[in-house]
């Protein structure tokens, strides 16, 4: 029971710690990052910036995005609902940018729809597990896709963020990555990439994998093949933090500090996504270039 | 483009010539379109093919075209069936449609001079238009893979194994064909067929396609079965004996590596999976999947050796029934002391303040000494004591059977003050916030004053709460047996509820804002503790009244089906379960790296948390119902037997 305690405890009064603690006044930079986030605000509610850039190297984009939030304020139980989706068509595939934006369509329309009663009659509840409507969603993804343009594949990384659980399906090397505010970048998606395969069995060293000629094969895609086990999980939303949803165009050639730094010195979520693009084609912008910054905010 | 469909390599050492011909995978549709929609038309049954051959029906469809039942005419007297596969050439520059052709007709060409009882014969090929035929012997059968997938439960080691021992033959005699080794490099269920007598053929050895590198960008690998030396493009002739490991692991795991990460036949143990297999078999698979190809079988040969001496070490071969596993009993487990009590112990002890507390269903609650179990003093309620003891400042809570919580001084045993309910109270206390809180069989969770004794409110339920609540973030969660599950705040008014298809006994645990519990119907939730949205559910084979634990990630729980369960607790996903003989009510404990829990079959088990395997099991002469208790590295546990253990971690 003490320990039940201290727990409870501890989470209550556990302070944040940020690594550029400093007690000189604010420079600039750090001051337009502390203004990033609001002082007070009712009720909690998702807000998002995205960008996207078809890279300096590329002659089409294959990528293709989607955010939406609803808040619905004055209920006693109010949870805010988000839906944000990042895919990555295959290049040398024919069709790659209509697989990744049948997958996106296909997986928003599918999701909305379940939302559509709950949102207009909450009472209603859900029991449907969101775990299980995420997996159906991307098994309707995936016959869409190998229907509408066979042959092809895409990445799908999608977050449904309802209060304070994120729940991700993933397929792919687009990723999803926490971003807390002392600079600590988790990725919480797994690459179905061959290169991270075998750094994961240490066969290759990180050094080695971001070299790797064939970086590029994934080993998990929707679209490719019959069967398709895409990854799905639930974690709290990065609070206080950022979910950063990118393709592999942002993460391939942005090291995660760099990620976070252009982040933390943006004035808003718009401009930093912004800013994030252009750092990626500053890098070489060897692909098309996708990103999405959510942040929960409020009581 | 898929850059690893399978392929025959032919190598010619000499000249240093390789040919690449890419068989046609029959069950994937994994296809290369030109857009040009008439040029990929299906033959439609009753359609003849050079005056010969006549299209009875589509058995697969693959990228370059389509498998055909057809009849042979030169035979009309019989009805000689025979299997056509088509390509279809659509490649627009001239210069690689001649290449196809020419890689197809140099790849029937081999094939005709193959002769083994496991490869099709094959009787011509001609080409037409754009599109060039293979016929081949029709093989009246079903492939593996189906097989696999039609069988419920696991198919028999003997089967495989004898499978297994002929897919060695026929990968030895391509292996050792002359002048040039054949590599068939798709090992899979799916190219294994099993005729009407139980024997296997192998199957798509493949027409010509042209194999196109990747453009830039994001291009798709693999697909399980594969090694890893074949996405470096370095496969020889051990690329088909781990493909061929890789086959038999899925026909006995029923594991679809293709579903899995690749390589990750390490973190499914096959014995793991399916307690069945020998461990001798075992080993040969193992050695088969080895990451690194000199650690494999050096040959196709060497492995039917090894599986040979397997089959005959288990007795398979010699048609003596197998060994089965049996799980490893660590015997010698001395407990440190034990109390009797009158009657049956199903409830759990307490460690407080250099005590022990338990409660029995001889009405009485025990206080002993730790060290050498004897007793300090017993409190006698009126009825059976089926919960756990709670305490707070000197204080010890037991609910009984007798209607009551009884607050009783931990020191003395003496009672200093009791709070009614209207029905037997089978929910433990649980303080929190200066109260306790609990449930009865009168339908009510009931929150009272640690100071006054007092109900500061009462929540109505639909049915009895048998659940113990758990407080967090000044909320209450319990189950009710209508199936109910509340989320009440602290003033007794409802935040939300979930309800069940059938009754929630089990205790709720929260952690991370997830509140996870079990049901009878069978199934392991966890819901957003916050809004009560169900995140996930876990079906078990039966329904569970145990108590769900989480800690790292980790959810335990046990279940009528009599498994303890270790399931992911961010993807749902199964880590381990462990079988024990008989229902698991007690609910898992987690001590350091350990899982304890009791079972019905009378024993504590000791798993191991990350693997769930038995550190060692500890035999009582009754049900354990309760749950352990952990603390010091010593392990409280009583027995429907009537005794309290005490054993060391």
């Amino acid at each position: 029971m003490k320990a039940f305690f201290d727990r409870l405890h501890h989470r209550k009064t556990k302070p944040l710690t940020r690594i550029d603690v400093s007690t000189v006044p604010l420079s600039g930079e750090q001051f337009e990052g502390e203004s990033m986030r609001p002082p007070r605000v009712e009720p909690q509610q998702l807000i998002s910036g995205c960008g996207q850039s078809i890279g300096k190297q590329r002659d089409h984009n294959e990528d293709c995005l989607f955010t939406f939030a609803v808040t619905m304020g004055g209920e006693a139980h109010n949870s805010p609902l988000g839906l944000y989706i990042v895919a990555d068509g295959m290049g040398g595939h024919q069709y790659g940018e209509i697989a990744s934006s049948t997958a996106v369509r296909t997986m928003a329309n599918f999701l909305l729809k379940r939302f559509h009663t709950y949102l207009i009659n909450p009472a209603e509840g859900m029991d449907e597990p969101l775990q299980e409507m995420m997996r159906a969603a991307i098994d309707e993804a995936q016959r869409a896709v190998t229907q509408a343009a066979p042959g092809s594949g895409t990445t799908l990384t999608a977050a449904l963020v309802l209060g304070q659980q994120l729940t991700i399906g993933h397929v792919g090397d687009s990723r999803a990555c926490a971003l807390r505010l002392d600079g600590r970048v988790d990725v919480l998606t797994r690459d179905h990439s061959l290169v991270k395969r075998l750094e994961e069995l240490g066969q290759i060293s990180s050094e080695e994998a971001a070299g790797h000629p064939q970086r590029n094969v994934l080993y998990r895609a929707l679209g490719q093949g019959e069967v398709l086990e895409p990854d799905i999980f639930t974690t709290p939303f990065p609070q206080p933090g950022y979910l950063l949803m990118c393709s592999d165009g942002l993460w391939s050639v942005l090291p995660d500090d760099h990620m976070f730094e252009i982040v933390n010195t943006s004035p808003n979520l718009h401009i930093a996504c912004q800013n994030l693009i252009t750092a990626a084609n500053d890098a070489g912008g060897p692909d098309n270039i996708t990103a999405i910054l959510v942040q929960l905010i409020g009581q | 483009m898929p850059i690893q469909t399978g392929m025959a390599i032919i190598h010619s050492s000499g000249d240093s010539q390789e040919v690449n011909l890419e068989t046609q995978k029959i069950t994937s549709s994994i296809g290369n379109e030109s857009g040009d929609g008439a040029t990929n038309v299906q033959l439609t049954s009753g359609a003849t093919l050079v005056d010969r051959y006549v299209i009875q029906e589509v058995i697969g469809v693959g990228g370059m075209g389509s498998v055909y039942r057809a009849r042979d005419l030169h035979f009309p007297s019989v009805v000689k069936l025979v299997a056509v596969k088509e390509m279809i050439n659509r490649a627009p520059d001239p210069l690689v449609r001649k290449t196809i052709v020419q890689n197809f007709e140099r790849e029937a060409n081999i094939l005709a001079t193959l002769n083994h009882p496991s490869i099709p014969r094959i009787y011509d090929y001609f080409s037409e238009d754009n599109r060039s035929y293979l016929v081949l012997e029709f093989i009246h059968g079903k492939d593996m893979e189906a097989i696999i997938n039609e069988t419920s439960g696991f198919l028999t080691e003997e089967r495989v194994l004898s499978w297994a021992i002929e897919l060695c033959d026929v990968l030895s005699y391509l292996h050792t064909h002359k002048p040039d080794p054949i590599i068939f490099r798709d090992m899979k269920p799916s190219n294994v067929m099993v005729n009407t007598t139980d024997h296997i053929i192998l199957v798509d050895f493949g027409i010509a396609k042209p194999f196109q590198v990747g453009q830039k960008g994001t291009m798709i690998g693999t697909e399980g079965y594969s090694p890893p030396e074949q996405y470096r493009g370095e496969a020889g002739l051990l690329a088909d004996i781990y493909a061929l490991g890789a086959t038999i692991h899925h026909a006995l795991s029923r594991r679809d590596p293709r579903l899995e990460p690749p390589f990750s036949f390490a973190e499914r143990p096959l014995r793991k999976i399916n307690t069945a297999i020998s461990a001798e078999l075992d080993a040969v698979i193992d050695t088969a999947l080895q990451y690194n190809p000199e650690d494999r079988f050096h040959n196709a040969e060497a492995m039917k050796e090894a599986l040979i001496a397997a089959g005959r070490k288990t007795g398979i071969l010699n048609r003596v029934s197998g060994t089965t596993a049996s799980v490893q009993v660590s015997g010698g487990i001395k407990p440190l002391w034990f109390f009797q009590c009158e009657d049956e112990i199903r409830g759990a002890p307490l460690n407080y303040n250099g005590a022990v507390f338990i409660g029995s269903y001889d009405h009485n609650l025990y206080s002993l000494n730790p060290a050498d179990g004897k007793l300090n003093w017993k409190y006698a309620t009126d009825g059976g004591i089926v919960t756990r003891p709670a305490a707070y400042e000197g204080d010890i809570f037991v609910g009984s059977e007798d209607q009551r919580l009884h607050v009783v001084n931990a020191r003395t045993g003496k009672v200093n003050w009791t709070y009614y309910t209207e029905g037997r109270v089978h929910s433990s206390p649980r303080i929190a916030e200066g109260h306790v809180f609990f449930g009865s069989d009168d339908q009510h969770l009931h929150a009272v004053n640690l100071l006054s004794g007092r109900a500061v409110w009462s929540f109505e339920t639909a049915a009895p709460v048998r659940s113990t609540p758990f407080v967090a973030n000044d909320t209450v969660f319990a189950g009710c047996e209508n199936g109910d599950f509340y989320c009440v705040d602290f003033r007794g008014e409802l935040k939300w509820h979930y309800k069940a298809k059938m009754a929630v006994t089990s205790s709720p645990y929260v952690a991370d804002g997830v509140v996870y519990f079990g049901a009878l119907d069978g199934s392991l939730f966890a819901l957003d503790a916050r809004a009560g949205w169900v995140i996930w559910r876990f079906r078990m084979g039966k329904g569970s009244i145990s108590s769900p634990y989480e800690t790292d990630g980790l959810v335990f729980i046990g279940s009528a089906d009599g498994n303890i369960y270790a399931v992911d607790a961010h993807t749902a996903k199964e880590v381990w379960r462990f079988k024990t003989e008989h229902q698991v009510s007690s609910s898992p404990v987690v001590y350091k790296d350990a899982v304890y829990c009791g079972s019905a079959d009378g024993n504590l088990y000791c798993l191991e948390a990350r693997t769930g395997r038995l550190r060692w099991k500890f035999a009582t002469k009754g049900p354990i119902t309760g749950s352990p208790l952990v603390y010091d590295d010593i392990v409280y546990v009583g027995s429907t037997d009537h005794f309290l253990y005490t054993l060391l971690a």
